[in-house]
């Protein structure tokens, strides 16, 4: 690499991601945060790597937008690829620096020195010089810009065994921002609905005013809350806030058909954005219509922030995946400089996608006003299984043609989705829930998507296959009877279930090994290289007619067409329920900086795809939300958890590729072509149930 | 012996002893045990996740047992012993299931993983101890993880069943 990495240009000064600390430590700061998927040991290994320290030498300083760069958000697999690439040449810059100053005290020139453990030495000479000794000489206060471009040792100081700092804590007490403690916290509820639509008309203040232990009732338009001495006696206001509440609803929801029925109804703003002329070769057509419904992020810990104003300023702390714009948000809300706001980033519950972190930051700040002192506040079981953003419910709609060989020679794919990308941040507006409920509210943005290529409903539409003349069309959905946004992967999971399930179906008709048929499309070595390897790890047999409940299915894709490859093959019997035996994985995120962080990250992705598509649907009712509690969204359990194998595949010389997504798309897929192997018939629409399963065996 | 506040005109005391310290806790009605290990003895390894008892990141152990601590009233624990992750020094059990969720980074965002761990430990701390079935089966009733970290948990269980019974770390 020799230009400066994006992240890094827009955030040049070295001492927003590097301090020198007390010896022997060197501080780091990324704006990519910790969400449990272990970005930021990764991130320290990388500086590490080119700082020539260990691991237990880097303090791995605190998101916050007062002092560290501005990444963005934390999404998209782009931790290590972008924020990595920063980190890495920042770190060598650093590294440069400091060898130039050494290389003053020890009366030698940079190229003749090693650094080991912090030390800088003439090789093989023992007299050396640290980091920290040289303190004084180096100045972190300078552009990255006006430095030459470092040479990158790159790699990595993994050897297999290195283990997440920031676990040891969270295993044996506190971590999360649920557990932040400061000696005059306040505890906040805020009081939303059970329906989507309703909006609070008038509630009782006064008597939840006269509990002891309140501290503030804020009313603020069609928004409510409490602040109380104990969150005990917060969640006891509320109930009575809750109980004398009036709603006024401002819509019907249309029914709940579980196949995306009201997407009949909505006008969508579609666009053509591959469009290539149709050959007239195709001897076999075939055509079929998918869909998911919304998925919840379902996170195990509630949406939580801590808020306090001081002087005019307000102070969050957040578990928001993108302080920045999360600030920046809080202050047009307040009519404020984004100077007068910080966000500190704090540990949450994994979060998989845009859930509720960032409206309880507003939801908290809000509650904070009223009061002087700090305010924690939680949202509860309920509201955060429901007014979290979903994963967007989609429809894919897929037909191909097929030459007298059995080749295809064109291929047609319509996706209609609701938006996948309703972050804060992104058009003008505000997109915190509180927002719009204010007495002088702020509008939403309008509507739109993830842009491409990246995409949003459009995420892998388009397939990696040589498959002819493509037509792909994304037809925009306004909001649907549930609020959606971004849920790890996007658009891939429906798009990847749906392409993949339809070559399944294609290769039937033309007679082929679903695997053979795949290659034969198939010239990007890379792909075909996963491929190879999840084939050969899972003894995939083309010969294998599968039947008697038994079954086994191929998917693949290479996320977002510019992420890590990833192809899956899963084993499954079914009987009157499906049990997932084996899913085995072969994946390649080129350059792999920390080989049990990415296992794990691919592991987590395999079994929570395994849940959406199996198991996962949000829906709702005349009355509101269906999903109120644990006990209304099932999801994997222990008994359930398929043999995983993965097989890493990492090609000499290639970049990282963020690899926290790749698996959702083939996953779903895999499971989807297995019980078709296994009984037939297919089910085309997710969550693939035992009732699904048995309709389809009798339609 | 530690002694907190009243916390209104209904409190009564109740003594229970929290990782080895006697305590005595002043509390209204049904004041559950997460509360109270959470927000006034600053024991906060044990996590807030549903309040209902379904997704087992509150769960303790009560006189040995694995219990789920939002809905277990104060009252209903009264006298007995109650260990959380934070009592792992004097519970032998329980530190080898930690050590060994350590090892093989058993976790993601590890909000769940405190109360699997807990679990466990009183499982396995049980004479005869249960076999993995058994283990399975309270997890799936008792224990809910969003990250997919289950198969590394499941990793921890046939590492911990390989140690001999009575083994810690």
């Amino acid at each position: 690499m020799s230009e400066c990495p994006a992240n890094l240009k827009a955030n040049p000064v070295l001492s927003s991601w590097l301090r020198l600390d007390d010896q022997p430590r060197v501080g780091v700061r990324s704006g990519k945060v910790e969400l449990g998927q272990g970005a930021t040991t990764a991130l320290a290994m990388i500086a590490a790597t080119e700082l020539g320290l260990e691991l237990d030498q880097i303090d791995i300083m605190v998101a916050d937008t007062a002092h560290g760069p501005d990444e963005g958000y934390t999404a998209g697999s782009f931790s290590i690829e972008h924020g990595g690439a920063a980190m890495r040449w920042a770190a060598a810059q650093l590294r440069e620096l400091a060898a130039q100053a050494a290389a003053h005290v020890l009366g030698t020139t940079p190229d003749q020195l090693v650094v080991e453990a912090g030390q800088f030495r003439r090789q093989g000479h023992n007299e050396g010089v640290s980091y920290w000794q040289l303190r004084d000489r180096i100045n972190l206060d300078v552009s990255a810009l006006d430095l030459p471009a470092p040479v990158l040792h790159g790699g990595t100081i993994d050897d297999g065994h290195l283990q997440r700092p920031d676990l040891v804590g969270k295993l044996s007490g506190a971590g999360f921002i649920q557990d932040m403690m400061f000696p005059d916290l306040l505890h906040g509820r805020v009081l939303r609905p059970d329906h989507p639509q309703d909006r609070l008309l008038a509630c009782d203040e006064a008597a939840v005013k006269g509990i002891e232990g309140v501290v503030a009732v804020v009313r603020d338009g069609h928004f409510a809350g409490v602040v109380a001495q104990t969150d005990e006696t917060a969640l006891a206001a509320l109930a009575v806030l809750r109980k004398s509440a009036q709603w006024q609803r401002q819509t019907e929801l249309p029914p709940d058909d579980g196949l995306n029925g009201w997407m009949d109804q909505a006008t969508p703003l579609s666009t053509c954005f591959l469009d290539e002329p149709q050959p007239e070769t195709a001897t076999h057509t075939h055509q079929a219509r998918y869909s998911r419904p919304f998925i919840a992020h379902a996170s195990i810990g509630p949406a939580c922030a801590v808020a306090h104003w001081h002087d005019g300023q307000l102070q969050v702390w957040s578990h928001s995946q993108g302080i920045y714009p999360l600030r920046r948000q809080l202050a047009r809300t307040f009519g404020l400089d984004a100077e007068s706001v910080n966000v500190t980033h704090a540990h949450g519950a994994g979060c998989y996608g845009h859930n509720g972190a960032d409206d309880v930051a507003l939801d908290a700040a809000l509650l904070a006003r009223a009061v002087k002192a700090p305010v924690m506040c939680l949202w509860t079981r309920a509201d955060e299984l429901s007014w979290s953003p979903f994963g967007a419910a989609m429809r894919m709609e897929l037909s191909a043609g097929l030459d007298g060989a059995g080749q295809i020679v064109a291929w047609n794919h319509a996706v209609w989705s609701p938006t996948h990308l309703a972050r804060p941040g992104f058009g003008d507006g505000v997109n915190l829930l509180a927002a719009g409920d204010l007495a002088q509210p702020h509008p939403r943005p309008p509507l739109a998507d993830a842009p491409r290529p990246q995409g949003g409903g459009d995420r892998n539409a388009v397939p990696l296959y040589d498959v002819g003349a493509r037509k792909i069309t994304h037809h925009l959905l306004p909001q649907g009877p549930l609020r959606s946004s971004a849920m790890r992967a996007l658009g891939a999971h429906g798009n990847v279930f749906a392409i993949e399930s339809f070559m399944d179906e294609l290769a039937m008709l033309a007679g082929r090994d679903p695997l053979a048929f795949r290659l034969a499309h198939l010239s990007e070595p890379r792909a075909r290289g996963v491929i190879g390897a999840v084939a050969k790890a899972a003894q995939w047999d083309a010969q294998d007619q599968g039947g008697e409940g038994h079954g086994r299915g191929l998917g693949f894709a290479r996320y977002k067409n510019l992420g890590a490859y990833c192809a899956v093959v899963a084993e499954v019997e079914v009987a009157e329920t499906v049990r997932l035996v084996k899913v085995t994985a072969a994946v390649d995120a080129g350059e792999v900086i920390h080989r049990d962080g990415l296992m794990n990250q691919i592991e987590g992705g395999i079994i929570q795809a395994a849940s959406w598509t199996l198991k996962e649907a949000a829906g709702w009712t005349q009355d509101g939300f269906k999903t109120r509690s644990w006990a209304d969204y099932p999801i994997l359990n222990f008994s359930e958890i398929p043999a995983i194998e993965i097989v890493l595949l990492a090609p000499e010389g290639a970049a990282s590729l963020g690899g926290g997504e790749c698996a959702a798309g083939p996953v779903a897929a895999a499971i989807g072509n297995a019980i078709a192997h296994a009984l037939g018939v297919r089910v085309r629409d997710m969550p693939l149930t035992p009732e699904r399963i048995t309709q389809a065996i009798h339609a | 012996m530690v002694t907190t506040q009243a916390t209104g005109p209904d409190a009564q005391s109740r003594h229970l002893t929290i990782n080895g310290t006697a305590v005595n806790l002043s509390v209204d009605g049904d004041t559950p045990l997460l509360s109270v290990l959470r927000e006034r003895m600053d024991l906060k390894g044990s996590r807030i996740g549903c309040t209902e008892g379904y997704c087992g990141a509150c769960t303790v152990l009560v006189d040995g047992k694995p219990v789920q601590s939002c809905n277990t009233p104060v009252w209903s624990v009264a006298g007995k012993t109650v260990t959380t992750i934070e009592g792992a020094d004097r519970h032998p059990v329980l530190a080898g299931v930690q050590k060994v969720f350590v090892e093989l980074q058993a976790a993601q965002c590890g909000y769940c993983t405190n109360g699997i761990m807990m679990t466990l430990a009183g499982l396995l701390a049980q004479s005869p101890r249960p076999d993995r079935a058994h283990i399975l089966a309270h997890l799936d009733e008792r224990h809910l993880c969003r990250c997919g970290v289950h198969v590394r948990v499941l990793k921890a269980i046939d590492r911990l069943l390989a140690q001999p019974e009575g083994a810690s770390a």
